[in-house]
């Protein structure tokens, strides 16, 4: 800190924090809530100034297909498509205001500050209204999955100094590392940044299923054969001597 | 009760799925069908992904139709001979339904295949057992349901066999026929194929109806056995966990189911299963023309 102050650095430090750094997905997992806090140093001492807080936390990106049901003869069918190359598992924003209040739509854009500006990768060439058109149906779609959201009112920051964020995690969470990446913005651009990771993962006899079903495709799926076999004859001989 | 389904990802009200498996359970000791075509189509509106609803239930069918199958072979209901001849040819099936499955895929279109099989299959085996049933409730052709004949095409078959517990003597190539069909339809549409089965058992083959409901649980026993081991090596969905949930409620259902079947009226029966078919066949018809809840489908690449 010191050294900073007499480097002559003007922006202020951020320092992030996140509740848990593990999530174990194990029986009975419900999902869970994650703290996302931490704290604005301003090194010139200023405290009256006010900071804006945009928390982004992201799960593992995948490339999809997305395809779109239109009518065709009065039947639903499937017809258009389209590919992103990378769609993220999960992607939750919280902000201490509005981000249009916050920055411009150019910079909301390049931070992905909000569930409209994820860069989803598509690729292809289709024009840019139908691009777009594709882009809200699948985010729409993520977000009644629970997994896109976004409060504009998720920070608190207490003094200037403090803020902190909390953001659910569904049930429905892929596995794998997420990126919490924290933003500290005045006068509508970005002083600072800071990045923290959480490592979401199965453990214990879920995490063995996985495992299992993977790696031993033929011997899992005896296993469940017999399972099924098992508990079908034994529930037979029971009822038989009831 | 939350339980967390690893290969789904989600955790779920563990009552409600044995609740789920018990309704299938008692359907499928009662008609012997194996309630897949119930399963499949709840768990996905329950939010379980699509593949792995469609596998796990065919593994659940498994366990529901042994049970059945014990309680049928007690009183002699099963032809072994003939359920046999069905296996091998429902294998052979299961495995062109396959190739079909991923071709519809990848061309997008496997929801759409999958709804209009729904419905056709289901309303036009719906109707037809219900009309039946209903003109022998009323005592109408009681007599020409007694006395039942095979299909004319199965008497031209060549290389016959005798099929004792059927009281047939018919080629061995048109139950494999069968077979094939079923199985081919058990891949594509996550279901057992009793529903298929029962009636061209009864009016295709002409077999006796006391064994119907046994062969055909025998039949679907070992297919969906064969689903499963190809869903294990291939999709990789099915969820132990979902099965060991769902077969809680079946078995049990199971047993109560085939009691039932024993005391009740087959004629009665036969339209109680009619009247659920072309109810769900006329769910999945509104589904293909109404606008659907969700436009836009995301496959993994």
């Amino acid at each position: 800190m010191a050294a900073l102050m007499l480097s002559g650095q003007r922006d202020p430090l951020l320092v992030p924090e996140v509740s848990q750094h593990e999530v174990q997905v194990r029986q009975g997992f419900t999902g869970t809530e994650l703290l996302l806090f931490g704290a604005v140093l301003d090194p010139a001492g200023r405290t009256g100034q006010g900071y804006d807080i945009v928390v982004v936390l992201k799960g593992p990106s995948e490339p999809v297909r997305l395809r779109e049901k239109e009518r065709f003869a009065g039947v639903w069918v499937n017809a258009q498509s389209t590919d992103f190359r990378s769609v993220p598992s999960f992607f939750a924003v919280a902000a201490s205001r509005p981000v249009s209040e916050i920055v411009d739509e150019k910079t909301a854009a390049i931070y992905e500050f909000g569930t409209g500006y994820i860069q989803l990768s598509p690729s292809g060439s289709i024009n840019p209204a139908e691009q777009l058109r594709f882009s809200e149906g699948l985010v729409d779609l993520k977000q009644r999955q629970r997994l896109y959201k976004q409060d504009m009112s998720g920070v608190q920051i207490s003094q200037n100094v403090l803020y902190q964020a909390r953001i659910s995690l569904p049930s429905n969470v892929t596995t794998g590392t997420y990126t919490a990446e924290t933003f500290a913005v005045t006068d509508g651009r970005v002083i600072a940044s800071a990045e923290a990771t959480v490592e979401v993962r199965k453990v214990g006899f879920e995490r063995f299923v996985e495992v299992s079903a993977n790696r031993w495709g033929l011997a899992y799926g005896l296993i469940a054969v017999f399972l099924s076999v098992g508990m079908g004859w034994g529930a037979g001989r029971l009822f038989a001597r009831l | 009760m939350d339980v967390y389904l690893p290969i789904a990802n989600l955790s779920v009200n563990g009552l409600w799925i044995v609740a789920l498996g018990a309704i299938t359970g008692v359907l499928s000791g009662l008609f012997g069908v194996g309630g897949g075509f119930l399963t499949t189509p709840l768990l996905i509106f329950y939010g379980i992904p699509p593949t792995v609803a469609a596998a796990s239930a065919s593994t659940q069918v498994t366990g529901a139709s042994v049970s059945g199958v014990v309680a049928h072979s007690k009183r002699k209901g099963v032809d072994y001979r003939m359920g046999t001849v069905m296996v091998g040819g429902g294998i052979i099936g299961a495995g062109i339904g396959a190739l079909l499955f991923r071709f519809f895929r990848s061309i997008g279109q496997i929801d759409v295949v999958i709804s209009s099989l729904y419905v056709i299959l289901l309303g036009s085996i719906g109707i037809l057992m219900a009309k039946e049933s209903i003109q022998v409730l009323r005592g109408k052709s009681g007599q020409q349901a007694a006395r039942r004949r095979h299909h004319p095409l199965v008497a031209n078959l060549p290389w016959r066999w005798r099929f004792y517990g059927s009281g047939l003597y018919i080629s061995p190539l048109a139950p494999a026929i069968v077979g094939v069909g079923v199985g081919i339809l058990t891949m594509l549409m996550g279901v057992g194929g009793g529903f298929i089965l029962v009636p061209a058992m009864l009016y295709i083959l002409g077999m006796s109806a006391n064994v119907v409901v046994g062969t055909s649980l025998y039949n679907i026993l070992f297919v969906t056995i064969a689903t499963t081991l190809m869903h294990s090596l291939t999709t990789r969905a099915v969820d132990i966990v979902l099965v060991a949930l769902l077969l809680v409620g079946s078995v049990t259902g199971a047993q109560f189911g085939s009691r039932l079947a024993v005391r009740a009226k087959p004629e009665l029966l036969r339209l109680v299963l009619a009247t659920i078919v072309l109810l769900i066949a006329f769910r999945m018809l509104l589904g293909l023309f109404y606008q659907p809840d969700e436009i836009y489908t995301v496959y993994p690449l």
